[in-house]
């Protein structure tokens, strides 16, 4: 029994930690009809801001606690500089080509950013352990769990709340659903696309900056974080639906549980489930849980 | 048209040329430089399976599976089971390609699109974590260095991937003018017309599939033979990335198209590091861009375009 | 004569719409049977369920006295019925020889024959003589999605009837073709359907090709069959005229 609570927490907080990045690039999906490999930068690129920034603030004589604020704002400035450069110059320009030239576009974005991480950054690891400490230890059934995945899991449900309110509870989300539904009657309904384009991509990559900023804390920041974590995501939202954030959020679920019962039973099979899962559910589901979305309109 | 012919003759003398220089260039060339341009070729194998797929409207994500199959195919016969005659290590290689191609396909010739993408890239992946963790057979993260072959020697290895090359060339020319290349083509365009006409597009792309596979297969022995090391990474995502980042490199349009992308790719990629290796991957990236934007139809559309001025130029001799 | 196609009983529903409402056809070979009606009368409809593009939510189709309900259209095609589409299905990024040439080597079989190469001479001579039947001697390098529209009708039309068939279903085979072109086709195209034994049925909208090259006729409207009979019969019948002619 023991082991099962374990498990679930293990579970929810890996899925939380996975969360962001996921939804980043489902929502992406949704809107612009683009897988974005380069989501793995953004990601590694909000860690590298959270850190340099974090580290340089916890430096000075502020309160410690602030240092989460601080990683949040790491994440947006790294949303808005990056996000808007990557849609306008690049995306905008290929997004109607045949599938396999928007995915090596990210692609090749997502080498280049590696490499502007590592000349900017250099390659030395960075750590930046205060905010994890922070968050001590917390006392569950007789367990004692790390505080900081439950900032994570409460992190990760504050994002998908903002997100569906955003969507479905204001105006420029009924814009965003639209052009969900189909872009080309959205555009002849007056809607702007390209802007929600540009919009839906800023925050997409700020979700994926804000997973990054607050995986800092737990890791060695160092060059090559995005390229494991981009898989990952990409078999969490082939699992959920491509354009699902309820999907991202169910495959998250599953897949944090499921390599939690691996590491604790099996850890041999550690990765082996997360895509055994994703093989398993694609045959089932081809097209995930909540996909559906086409992807090709002749 | 003569002019046509001509240029026609010129492109055939070119080739030869080509392979003429191929073949004896070990005597002017640097060891490092033949190891990287057999590389490129063994890597253009692959790439040829992608192609091939591509022209199927299908993005092969996940050919890396068939790539460490045949490398690892190598690896554990030599050190495992003892077989040290290259004779029988490329039919193995090609057989583990093709075999796992035959079972994946089975599950992927349903899927079309990025679901075909995500789907083969599930399965390239799962071998890698198989291959990560089961330390005893794989070798785990670390690989394996293979033992030596019988005919063991650089030399042999370029000149046997250079060979096996050409038979692919060869092989990759009929199948793209064949009826099945044709019904690929087809496939992209139009599966209800396929349908309509009596033909299988299940097995059309089930067949092509495998022979993709087949092709990787032998790619990864290849690459095996010649580096003399296996590791997991073989099967990771950023190898499969790189498959198609080449085919698009190269441009799908003609056989040699995917080894000139290896071959341009593989030296780009090791003088890249060597000169800064911080700065390789943006290089790659870079010039990946690069060729989306002005050159969609890769690299090869630079010979097509030299083929145009060159005929315009002859044309303009005449007045 | 010998019945080639009857459908005993066919319905399809979708939902609450009936696109295909208890359709009782017998054709025999050799016939030339037009078929007439409003759109989504069900007319494309009945050809989708013929050659198992559809699958009738109950009801038969028989081919030459063989059950063939549920089949697809690729059995379908194997038994002898091929069809030719209102939309042109096409390989449009294909030149006109290279579709010819597919349509042709499709039917030796062999899927998985990646040796033998398309334009053979055998294969060639057979695409060729029937592109020029067709009047496309000229075209047959043109990338298929360059040609105009009427072409590109008439490729689809050429393609089906390549395969040989026993019965041949055309779907609008003169719509995009220049009205002055529309007789000379049907012309050519029925005489080689006739001399061939293929049992023609086409669906059409313009009401002087239907008199012109029908010998009977079947009218829809709603998914049902409101008239069966001999062309000028069938033509004459005030149900018909109002219904499907917009004559009052």
């Amino acid at each position: 029994m023991e082991t099962v609570v374990i498990i679930l927490f293990d579970g929810i907080g890996f899925a939380s930690w996975l969360f962001m990045i996921s939804a980043g690039i489902t929502f992406i999906f949704g809107v612009l009809r683009i897988l974005n490999v380069a989501h793995g930068s953004i990601f590694a690129l909000g860690a590298y801001m959270g850190a340099w920034l974090a580290a340089w603030f916890l430096g000075g004589h502020y309160p410690a606690w602030l240092s989460f604020p601080i990683l949040i704002v790491a994440a947006l400035l790294v949303a808005v500089t990056i996000g808007p450069l990557i849609e306008r110059v690049f995306l905008k320009r290929i997004y109607q080509e045949e599938e396999v030239i928007p995915l090596l576009t990210t692609f090749a974005l997502f080498l280049v950013l590696e490499d502007v991480i590592k000349l900017v950054w250099g390659i030395e690891p960075r750590f930046v352990d205060k905010p994890f400490s922070l968050m001590g230890q917390v006392r569950l059934m007789g367990i004692s769990y790390a505080g900081y995945p439950f900032l994570l899991t409460g992190i990760a449900f504050l994002c998908a709340l903002l997100l569906w309110l955003v969507i479905n509870r204001t105006w420029f989300g009924r814009q965003v659903r639209s052009v969900i539904g189909d872009r080309e009657i959205s555009s002849a309904m007056g809607i702007n696309v390209p802007r929600i384009d540009t919009f839906a991509f800023i925050l997409g990559s700020f979700l994926a900056a804000l997973g990054g900023a607050f995986t800092a804390p737990m890791i060695s920041v160092e060059p090559g974080i995005g390229i494991d974590v981009i898989v990952l995501a990409f078999a969490v939202v082939g699992i959920g639906g491509l354009g699902s954030v309820g999907g991202a959020a169910l495959g998250c679920l599953l897949v944090g549980v499921a390599r939690a019962a691996a590491v604790h039973l099996y850890p041999e099979l550690e990765l082996f489930v997360i895509y055994a899962l994703m093989i398993f559910v694609l045959i089932l589901r081809p097209k995930g849980f909540f996909g559906g979305i086409e992807v090709r309109r002749i | 048209m003569r002019r046509l012919e001509r240029f026609k003759l010129g492109y055939r003398v070119a080739i030869l040329v080509g392979a003429l220089l191929l073949m004896t260039a070990p005597l002017f060339l640097s060891n490092w430089i033949i190891f990287v341009v057999a590389i490129g070729c063994a890597k253009g194998i692959v790439v040829l399976g992608v192609v091939l797929l591509l022209r199927g409207g299908l993005i092969s994500l996940g050919h890396g599976l068939y790539y460490a199959a045949g490398a690892y195919a190598v690896a554990i016969a030599l050190n495992r089971w003892n077989i040290r005659a290259t004779l029988f290590l490329i039919p193995l290689s090609l057989l583990a390609g093709g075999g796992m191609a035959a079972l994946t396909g089975l599950l992927l010739r349903r899927y079309r699109g990025i679901f075909f993408a995500m789907l083969s890239l599930a399965f390239s992946m799962i071998l890698y974590t198989v291959l990560f963790k089961f330390y005893d057979v794989t070798g785990g993260t670390d690989g394996m260095r293979i033992h030596l072959t019988k005919e063991s020697s650089s030399l042999f290895h370029y000149y046997l991937t250079l060979i096996l090359t050409m038979g692919v060339i060869y092989l990759g020319r009929r199948f793209i003018m064949s009826r099945l290349g044709y019904m690929m083509q087809a496939v992209r365009y139009n599966e209800i017309r396929v349908e309509y006409m009596g033909a299988s597009v299940s097995k059309v792309i089930y067949f092509s599939y495998v022979f993709s596979g087949f092709l990787g297969g032998l790619g990864g022995g290849l690459v095996a033979l010649n580096v003399g090391h296996v590791a997991p990474e073989l099967a990771y995502w950023t190898a499969c990335a790189d498959f198609v980042f080449v085919a698009v490199l190269g441009g799908a349009t003609h056989v040699l198209a995917p080894f000139l992308g290896s071959i341009v790719f593989e030296f780009v990629k090791n003088y890249a590091f060597k000169f800064s290796p911080n700065t390789w991957q943006m290089t790659l990236g870079g010039i990946l861009l690069v060729i989306i934007f002005f050159l969609p139809q890769g690299l090869w559309s630079l010979t097509e375009a030299i083929e145009r001025k060159v005929i315009q130029w002859q044309l303009s001799l005449k007045q | 004569m010998a019945v080639i196609l009857e459908t005993v009983s066919l319905h399809k529903h979708f939902g609450m719409v009936k696109a295909a409402d208890n359709v009782n056809l017998r054709i025999s070979e050799g016939e030339v049977v037009g078929i007439v009606g409003s759109n989504g009368s069900g007319k494309t409809t009945l050809l989708n369920l013929i050659t198992g593009y559809l699958k009738p939510t109950c009801g038969e189709i028989r081919f030459q006295n063989k059950n063939i309900t549920g089949l697809s259209p690729r059995e379908v095609v194997a038994l002898g019925i091929a069809r030719s589409f209102q939309i042109p299905q096409l390989y449009t990024g294909l030149t006109v020889l290279e579709n010819m040439l597919i349509a042709v080597s499709t039917r030796s079989g062999k899927s998985w024959d990646s040796w033998t190469p398309l334009h053979r001479n055998g294969w060639k001579e057979e695409a060729f003589g029937i592109l020029k039947r067709f009047g496309f001697e000229n075209d047959a390098r043109q990338v298929v999605a360059n040609l105009p529209e009427g072409g590109r009708k008439l490729l689809d039309v050429a393609m089906s009837f390549i395969l040989k068939p026993k019965i041949l279903l055309m779907d609008e085979p003169t719509s995009g073709v220049s009205v002055k072109e529309k007789s000379s086709v049907m012309d050519a195209l029925l005489k080689a359907l006739k001399d061939a034994g293929v049992t023609s049925v086409f669906v059409e909208h313009d009401v002087e090709i239907v008199e012109r090259y029908a010998e009977r006729v079947l009218a829809f409207d709603n998914g049902r069959i409101i008239a069966d009979g001999p062309v000028n019969d069938v033509l004459a019948d005030t149900t018909v005229r109002q219904v499907v002619l917009g004559v009052e």
